[in-house]
């Protein structure tokens, strides 16, 4: 990693820059937001492969023999029931419920866990970590965010190419689970997870050896694909993005994220909080909705019954995969449910939705 | 790339005169290349009057929503709408399928405000 005005950089920047990739600045990082364009780059990913930088998301090892019981007492599931090699997906709640981030732990060890915070919520999620942690605690909090480097190689073809850089078989490691593995001679971290609604990979690998291996992962085939294409696939895939769709002003069961949170484990540090909520139940609630009328939902719009606003759009946008425009935001519990007519605010004009589920969309299996 | 036949505004669209009084416009390379893949155009029907310099419409592109200046004065007597349902035209010919309005102007000395592709291309070379 290297700095300039302020901004950090991964080290994959030189490479982006070689690709011609369109730079933009991004929690405090210098990142790719494109490179050929957002739509093919979607394209790519639902019909081949793509390739991410994700190197500026926070990557805090947490390890010790009070390393499960801590990150119990913190994050939204069960810590020590989860299994060695396997990953879950989950929300860091304060004291009030709201959320200050969500993030995916994967377990490497009996008392070794990998923690996967978003880039510009890693200092909060670092600082709430510690304050729960006793100061005698037998447990060490190590960010090696800028030593290592995490490309997620993501589509129905990334499986085969990642095969083909490493001699560990990737198909024994199922979705949610990770493995240690030799990646054209380097040490990496393999996880079957991802932020695409596709099959893949994201590999946490040492600085050094990133540019290594996304040259690998291109001269196979693989796309190279910025951050406007993964906010459009995420949406499309129905996954949240804090800071647009949650934050501390909004809990877990609002954002229809229920099965993620077990509130009732003793010694977790917002389960009074998430029971009490859970239990009457939340009077706003994410919908999901498509567009009827002619108009792309976006980020900050109202959601109107028509003629008063309910609420606003917390994402949204066109769906290439999907060729329609889609979005979510917040609305009253009763205007939530699936087939309810929405009005989004374009520019002054009540333009008719539909609620819908998530995920918009879903990748075919194969069996 | 910007033809020299062309008159330009800062707002870079272009405007290209077919007689006196009628005149077709749209947006520049550099335009449709800044804003990436168009998705959606909103441009003003037949008969609307516009006012140079005045917003006329949106173009949006999968992560921006950006406005459309009118480059002159004057009443539209022809859209194109192809972008209604293929907005990627706008980015595959933006000087030619991409563009958008045919329009009777007002005051055809306005046309004196826009600059020329010489101008225009120093323009952009200044850090338009």
């Amino acid at each position: 990693m290297s700095t300039s005005d302020n901004f950090d950089r991964t080290s994959l920047f030189e490479t982006h820059q070689r690709l011609n990739a369109r730079i933009v600045e991004f929690a405090g990082w210098e990142m790719p937001i494109q490179y050929g364009g957002i739509l093919e780059e979607v394209n790519q990913v639902r019909s081949n492969a793509g390739l991410f930088d994700v190197s500026h998301m926070g990557r805090l090892e947490i390890e010790g023999p009070y390393a499960a019981m801590m990150l119990d007492r913190v994050l939204s599931v069960n810590v020590p029931k989860l299994r060695q090699g396997r990953a879950r997906y989950n929300v860091i709640c304060d004291e009030n419920g709201g959320i200050i981030d969500d993030c995916i732990i994967y377990r490497r060890g009996a008392e070794k866990f990998l923690l996967i915070p978003n880039a510009s919520n890693t200092p909060p999620v670092v600082k709430w970590l510690e304050r729960w942690t006793p100061d005698d605690a037998q447990l060490t909090i190590t960010n090696v965010t800028t030593q290592t480097a995490m490309i997620a190689c993501q589509g129905p073809n990334s499986v085969e190419y990642l095969q083909k850089l490493t001699e560990t078989d990737l198909s024994a490691v199922r979705p949610f689970r990770a493995i240690d593995a030799q990646v054209l001679g380097h040490d990496s971290f393999l996880a079957r997870t991802g932020y695409t609604g596709e099959d893949g990979f994201e590999i946490i690998l040492p600085a050094e050896a990133a540019s290594d291996i996304w040259g690998g992962l291109m001269d196979l085939g693989a796309a190279a694909c910025g951050l406007g294409a993964r906010d459009v696939l995420r949406l499309e895939a129905g996954l949240l993005l804090h800071g647009n769709d949650m934050d501390t002003s909004i809990n877990p069961y609002e954002a229809a994220l229920d099965k993620f949170v077990d509130p009732d484990r003793d010694g977790y540090v917002a389960g009074q909080i998430l029971r009490n909520i859970r239990d009457e139940g939340p009077s706003r609630k994410l919908a999901a909705f498509s567009m009827i009328g002619r108009g792309i939902p976006r980020h900050g719009y109202a959601i109107s019954d028509g003629q008063n606003a309910i609420g606003e759009v917390s994402s949204g946008g066109p769906s290439p995969t999907l060729d329609m425009n889609i979005g979510m935001g917040y609305v009253p519990i009763e205007y939530s449910t699936l087939g309810s007519t929405i009005f989004i605010e374009i520019r002054g004009r009540p333009v008719e939705a539909k609620v819908t589920t998530l995920p918009f969309y879903t990748r075919r299996r194969n069996a | 790339m910007n033809p020299p036949d062309l008159k330009y505004s800062k707002e870079h669209e272009w405007v290209r005169s077919e007689s006196d009084s009628v005149v077709v416009m749209g947006i520049t390379e550099f335009a449709q290349d800044s804003l990436g893949d168009v998705v959606f155009v909103e441009i003003p029907d037949e008969d609307a009057e516009l006012t140079q310099g005045e917003k006329m419409g949106e173009i949006e592109s999968v992560k921006a929503v950006s406005d459309l200046y009118s480059p002159v004065s004057g009443k539209v007597i022809k859209r194109n709408e192809s972008l209604i349902d293929n907005p990627e035209l706008v980015n595959e010919g933006p000087f030619e399928q991409g563009w958008m309005l045919k329009v009777e102007i007002k005051d055809a000395s306005e046309l004196d405000n826009l600059l020329s592709a010489d101008d225009y291309n120093s323009f952009l070379k200044s850090g338009a």
